[in-house]
Order: C-alpha cells, then sequence, then structure tokens
C-alpha cells in the first residue's frame, strides 16, 4: 500500500472526536477522582481537601447500604429473567411460524418508547386503586401499594425494567439463533428429543457466550438505573426504591455535597468498569478486533 | 398432524400473551385518555373500552402545554446529536481502519476505555464543565441546545461501528483513487464513506433512539420549560395536573406517536437481527 497520507493527517481525522471526548469524558473522568477526595459540604465555592473521609463516611452512612441493597436485589431478580425469558421467547420466535414480524414488532416496542412514558404509564397500572390491584381483587387477594408499600415497591419498579428490556435482549438472542447449525436439531428430531430436551442439550451450549453476554449487560443497566425510580416514585417509599445512581443525583444536584456524591461515583464506577472488562475481554472481542 | 398443530398452538399462544403484555400499559393508558369527565376512571371493573368516549382531553393538554415546543426540542436535540455522531465517528474510525501513526494503540485503547465508563458515574463533572463553558439554556437557546447535544456528540460506539465498517472495504478501492490522484481528504471523502452508508444509517437511527429517549441529562441541565425535551416535559405534566390522568395520559400518548412512527418506518434496523446490541442499554 504506497503511502497517501501526511504525517499529521491520522491526528486530523482524530481531532474532533478527540476534543469533545476530552472535554465531555477524561477531564470529567479525573475530576469525579479527584473531586471525591474534597468537602464542598461547609463552602460550595471553597473546597477543602479531606482525603479518604468521604469514603469512610460513606461505609458509616446506612442509606449507601440500603441503597446497595436495593441495586443488588435488582441485579439477582432482573438479570437472571433477563438472560432467561427473552431466550425462550426468541427460540418461540424463531421457529418457522406465521406473523413472526408482527411479535417481533409488538414485543420489540417497549424498548423503542421513552422509559418516561413507559414508567407513566406502569405508575398507572399500579395506582392504589388501578388496574392491577382490581385484578388482584378478582383473584380475592387485598389490593396492595405497588409503589407505596415498601415491602413491594423496588419489585414494582423491576417489573417495569424487565418489561421494557424483553425485546431488547430478544434481539440480541434470536441473532445468536441463527448461527446454531440446523443439522443439530436436526438430529435430535431424529432421536424423538422433546422441545425442552431439544433446546437445552443444542441451544443453549450453543449459545452460552450470548447468554453471558445478555447477563452482563444487563447487569450494568440494572446497575444504571434511574429514570424509573425519578419517574415513579423518586426513591421512595423509605429508600426502598433508591438505587444507587438516584442517590448519587440527590446527593450531588439536590444537597450540593460534591464530594460526597463524586466518592459514591467513583465506587459506581469501580464495579461497573469490572463487567464492562468482564464483557469486553470475553464477549465482545471481535466487535473490537482485540 | 395433531401434534405439530398442538406445537404451533401453545406457541402462538404464549407469543400473543407476551405481545399483549407489552403493549397492554399503552393500551391502558390511550384508554384513559379517551375517557371524557363523566366517566369514573377508577371504575371496577375497569373498562378497556371508553364509555363516556371524547377528544377532549387531548384537546385540553394541547392547549395548555406547549407539546409542539418540545417536540421542536427533541427534534434539534436528537437531530444535532445523530448529525456530530454521524461525522465524527466516521472522521475517527477512518485513520483507525486505515492509517499507521504513532499513538495508535494509546488512541484505541483509550477510545475503548470510554465504552466501561457509565455517563452516570461522570455526569457530575459533565454538568460543571458545561456550565463553566456557559453551554446552558441560562445563557442563550443555542447555549442551551449545544449543552444538552455536546456529552453526546461522538461515541465510542459509533467510532468502532464506522472503523468496522472502513476495515471491510477492500483496499484496492482506494489505491485505485489514490493512482487517479485523489489525496486524503477526496478519498475519505468520494470513495469511503459512499461505500459505509448502511453503517452510517445503523448509526444514525440507533443515535437518534438513544437521544430521544435521553431524560437524565435534560433534566440535570436544563431549567427553562421552553427549552424542555419531550421526556422531560411529559415527566413534567405528573406535576402539572397532579392527579389528572386524563390529561397525563393523553400527553403521553401524544409524545409517543413520532417515535412509533419512526420505529415501524425503520422497523427492519430494529428487528432483522443483525443490528443486535446497538442501543445502549
Amino acid at each position: 500500500m504506497l503511502k497517501y497520507y501526511g504525517k499529521l493527517a491520522p491526528y486530523f481525522f482524530l481531532l474532533p472526536a478527540g476534543i469533545i471526548l476530552l472535554i465531555f469524558f477524561f477531564i470529567p473522568f479525573f475530576q469525579t477522582i479527584f473531586l471525591s477526595f474534597q468537602d464542598y459540604s461547609n463552602n460550595i465555592y471553597n473546597a477543602d481537601w479531606v482525603g479518604i473521609a468521604n469514603y469512610l463516611q460513606i461505609f458509616k452512612n446506612p442509606t449507601f447500604y440500603k441503597v446497595m441493597l436495593n441495586t443488588f436485589i435488582y441485579l439477582v431478580v432482573a438479570v437472571p429473567i433477563l438472560a432467561i425469558v427473552p431466550l425462550f421467547l426468541a427460540i418461540l420466535i424463531n421457529q418457522k411460524i406465521k406473523g413472526i414480524t408482527l411479535y417481533k414488532i409488538l414485543i420489540y416496542l417497549p424498548v423503542i418508547v421513552s422509559i418516561v412514558v413507559a414508567a407513566i404509564a406502569f405508575k398507572w397500572l399500579y395506582a392504589d386503586q388501578g388496574i392491577l390491584n382490581y385484578l388482584l381483587n378478582v383473584l380475592h387477594i387485598k389490593s396492595i401499594g405497588w409503589l407505596t408499600d415498601p415491602k413491594y415497591a423496588i419489585y414494582s419498579v423491576i417489573i417495569l425494567t424487565i418489561w421494557k428490556g424483553i425485546g431488547y435482549y430478544m434481539m440480541i438472542y434470536l441473532a445468536a439463533l441463527m448461527s446454531v447449525p440446523k443439522e443439530l436439531y436436526e438430529a435430535c428430531d431424529i432421536d424423538g428429543a422433546g422441545f425442552f430436551r431439544k433446546h437445552l442439550t443444542v441451544t443453549v451450549p450453543h449459545i452460552m457466550p450470548t447468554i453471558a453476554l445478555v447477563t452482563t449487560i444487563s447487569s450494568i443497566s440494572a446497575m444504571k438505573i434511574f429514570a424509573e425510580i425519578y419517574v415513579m416514585t423518586k426513591g421512595g417509599p423509605l429508600n426502598s426504591t433508591k438505587t444507587i445512581v438516584y442517590y448519587i443525583y440527590e446527593r450531588a444536584f439536590e444537597n450540593l455535597d460534591l464530594g460526597y456524591a463524586s466518592a459514591m461515583a467513583v465506587i459506581l464506577l469501580a464495579v461497573v468498569m469490572v463487567f464492562s472488562l468482564i464483557n469486553i475481554l470475553c464477549f465482545e472481542r471481535n466487535k473490537y478486533n482485540l | 398432524m395433531i401434534r405439530k398443530l398442538l406445537k404451533s398452538f401453545s406457541i402462538h399462544s404464549v407469543l400473543i400473551f407476551t405481545s399483549l403484555l407489552s403493549i397492554f400499559p399503552f393500551i391502558w393508558l390511550l384508554s384513559t385518555s379517551l375517557k371524557g369527565s363523566g366517566e369514573n376512571i377508577f371504575a371496577y371493573p375497569p373498562a378497556i373500552i371508553p364509555k363516556d368516549f371524547t377528544f377532549a382531553n387531548y384537546v385540553g393538554v394541547w392547549h395548555r402545554v406547549d407539546l409542539m415546543r418540545y417536540f421542536y426540542n427533541s427534534v434539534i436535540v436528537a437531530g444535532g446529536t445523530v448529525l456530530l455522531n454521524l461525522i465524527l465517528s466516521s472522521l475517527a474510525g477512518y485513520p483507525l481502519a486505515r492509517m499507521e501513526f504513532k499513538g495508535k494503540k494509546i488512541v484505541f485503547f483509550a477510545t475503548l476505555a470510554t465504552i466501561m465508563v457509565p455517563f452516570q458515574a461522570i455526569m457530575l463533572p459533565v454538568y460543571l464543565i458545561t456550565l463553566k463553558l456557559h453551554l446552558t439554556d441560562g445563557t442563550n437557546d443555542v447555549a442551551g441546545f449545544i449543552g444538552l447535544i455536546m456529552p453526546f456528540a461522538v461515541s465510542a460506539f459509533g467510532i468502532f461501528l464506522m472503523r468496522q465498517a472502513f476495515l471491510a472495504i477492500p483496499r484496492e478501492m482506494e489505491e485505485a483513487a489514490i493512482v487517479d490522484g485523489c489525496n486524503v481528504f477526496q478519498v475519505f471523502w468520494k470513495v469511503l464513506l459512499p461505500m459505509v452508508k448502511p453503517s452510517l444509517a445503523v448509526l444514525a437511527i440507533f443515535t437518534f433512539i438513544g437521544s430521544w429517549g435521553e431524560f437524565l441529562w435534560p433534566s440535570i441541565i436544563l431549567t427553562k420549560e421552553s427549552m424542555y425535551t419531550l421526556p422531560v416535559g411529559i415527566n413534567n405534566l405528573q406535576g402539572m395536573f397532579s392527579s389528572n390522568w386524563r390529561y397525563i395520559a393523553a400527553g403521553s400518548i401524544i409524545s409517543t406517536v413520532p417515535i412509533i412512527i419512526f420505529f415501524l418506518a425503520m422497523q427492519k434496523y430494529f428487528i432483522s437481527g443483525e443490528n443486535e446490541g446497538a442501543v445502549k442499554g
């Protein structure tokens, strides 16, 4: 290949994106870490360097543990469902049946619609005298405070997240299913294996990397939940739905406690980066030609 | 034969049930938005088909809230974000795919690193920097729009997508152009860019969806109601019409119509299964 570009040409092409990433990504990244060692709570214009004091405070703060517990509940409830149900649906849709496109469109619809509208729609379903409580009453179960009872609120929010994510992960699985060799299924059919055995012995092992990928992606998004909470519960009742991002938001933009919020952001950063690293190194190598 | 029918029946049942679950929250919202003041929206048993059918809620919310303004704002923000992503990602993706230069590895891994860091973790300094640059609606509307757009003007996802697209083009294409006397910019603009149109389309569509639904950043940075994007404006309906669910529902439905039209028009990009993992989670 003859060299047709000057020494500076590559940098010229990289410059515009580089400037944006520098200002709105790299500087904020290091500033977050820097801020986490400072205390702004006395004077917003004049911070004190306090070392790891913010971190020590965080680990003594019961609300922080509550928030981490909520995020953990999110992970253990939402992630397995989002890894399994969309796979099941994708297998069904992957059969040669009529109406596939319509099913795909309808199931994908929640992914497209703004989270704010989705959250409002669910808030309405969850109303005290709403349609879900009516259904419970029909089944002779007492109405529950879907979003007002600290026992249930987090699960109600999780249901929204699952509902909104199913179509997205189903499409990821559908793409993966295309790579499973047809002959393997034919062999199963000859053996007379049933639906579940067929897919447990052929499909699942074959697309294990995709299942793992969905698990890590859905874990990362579970840790970034914000809009659902903001629109539906504002973290209440009694902090029962407060997630880590919501708590950071509250501390930073409502309490103006910049140092404290930044220290929590660093903790979030560390956890998400571990998941992302696993993701990139194990499942997305070809995407980046690593 | 019977076994086959039974199988097909059960598959369809599951899929119909799931489809209904997927759209029911919208159906119920739509139903509520069409119920007049003469009908109790908390009635037991709930009525899906409105008895006191009316468009009055739509007219009411349309007159009291400047939804068109929110829509324009969303179009400007999403449009600007898409445009910048297309330009910046293809510019940056090109040298990463095709050129040798000092520091290429560093640039590559620095870009990759941005994928691992969630916006939520760095949003506070992003906000402080945007304030410092006076890119807020407090300065003027244009500055406000720039502030809404800039943090999302380029993404590592886009850069890598374009890099992959450029990698797939045969070298001979460029060589022919160079022999013909094209310089590096002409090669990029006239030869390479037209060949990656499908990737540009994918990038445009998924950036658009992401930007259109973005809620966290605009709700942090916006102070003026006239600058609200649709998600922020719709969330604000809750406060304006505290318990008037008919209006809230009508406003929510109106705000959803454009994106559903967009989705149906572009459906092959979303449900073909070829662009899996393209939208941010």
